[in-house]
C-alpha cells in the first residue's frame, strides 16, 4: 500500500461495500421470481447488474490495493456498466417486436388519461 | 470472511435466477435470466479468485463478461429474425436494427 493507512480500514470499507451489494443481489433474485411479466422483471435484473454487481466489485478493489488487479476490476466494472443497459434495451425492443405487451392496470391508466388522480 | 459472504449471496441469487430461467413463460424471460446469470458468473469468478488468493482469475471474468454480452445480443437477434442476418433482402428493412 502506497499510503500510510491502517489496513483494518480497508477491511471495514470492504465490508461496507460487499454487505449492501450482497443484500441487493438477493433482493434482485427474489424480484426475478416474484415480478409479474417480462418488462417488470427487467427491473430486478437491472438491480443485479448495476448496484449489486458493482458494489461487490468495488469492495474487492479495496482488498487489492493499487495494483493491476484493481485495473482489471475497474475494466470489468466499466464493461458491465455499459453492456447491461444495452442488452436490456435490445431485449425490450425484441419483446415489443414479437408482440409481447406490458401488463397495464386499466383503471389507473384510464383515470390518469382523464387527468384525475389514480 | 467478506469474500465468503459475497460468494454465498452470489450463489443464492444464481439459484433464484435459475428458477426463473427454467420457469419463464416466454423465451424473453429465459434470455433475461440467462443474461443475469452470466453477470453473476462474472462476479462469482472474481470473488472465488480473491477467496483462494489467486486474483489471476479476473482475466477469465473479463473474457466471460465480453462473451456474455455478445451471446445475449446474438440470441436476441436470432429470436427476432430467426436468422443471424443475410442483409436487408432476407430479413426485411428492419434487419440489424435491434
Amino acid at each position: 500500500m502506497a499510503f500510510p493507512v491502517d489496513p483494518i480500514i480497508f477491511d471495514i470499507l470492504t465490508w461496507l461495500f460487499i454487505l449492501p451489494g450482497a443484500v441487493l443481489l438477493i433482493i434482485g433474485g427474489i424480484g426475478m421470481i416474484t415480478m409479474p411479466d417480462v418488462f417488470a422483471r427487467m427491473h430486478p435484473a437491472g438491480v443485479i447488474d448495476t448496484l449489486g454487481c458493482e458494489l461487490i466489485l468495488v469492495g474487492l478493489m479495496f482488498q487489492a490495493g493499487l495494483t493491476i488487479v484493481t485495473v482489471k476490476l475497474a475494466l470489468i466494472l466499466a464493461f458491465i456498466f455499459f453492456t447491461s443497459p444495452t442488452a436490456t434495451h435490445a431485449l425490450a425492443r425484441a419483446c415489443l417486436n414479437a408482440g409481447v405487451t406490458p401488463r397495464v392496470d386499466e383503471e389507473k391508466s384510464a383515470a390518469l388519461s382523464r387527468g384525475g388522480r389514480p | 470472511m467478506s469474500f465468503a459472504a459475497a460468494a454465498l449471496a452470489v450463489l443464492v441469487t444464481m439459484a433464484l435466477v435459475l428458477v426463473r430461467a427454467l420457469k419463464g413463460p416466454t423465451v424473453f424471460d429465459r434470455i433475461l435470466a440467462v443474461n443475469a446469470f452470466g453477470t453473476l458468473t462474472v462476479l462469482l469468478i472474481s470473488v472465488v479468485g480473491f477467496l483462494q488468493g489467486r486474483p489471476e482469475f479476473l482475466d477469465l471474468a473479463l473474457v466471460y463478461a465480453l462473451i456474455n454480452f455478445i451471446g445475449t445480443i446474438a440470441v436476441t437477434k436470432f429470436i427476432k429474425f430467426r436468422d443471424m442476418g443475410h442483409g436487408e433482402q432476407a430479413a426485411g428493412p428492419d434487419a440489424g436494427d435491434i
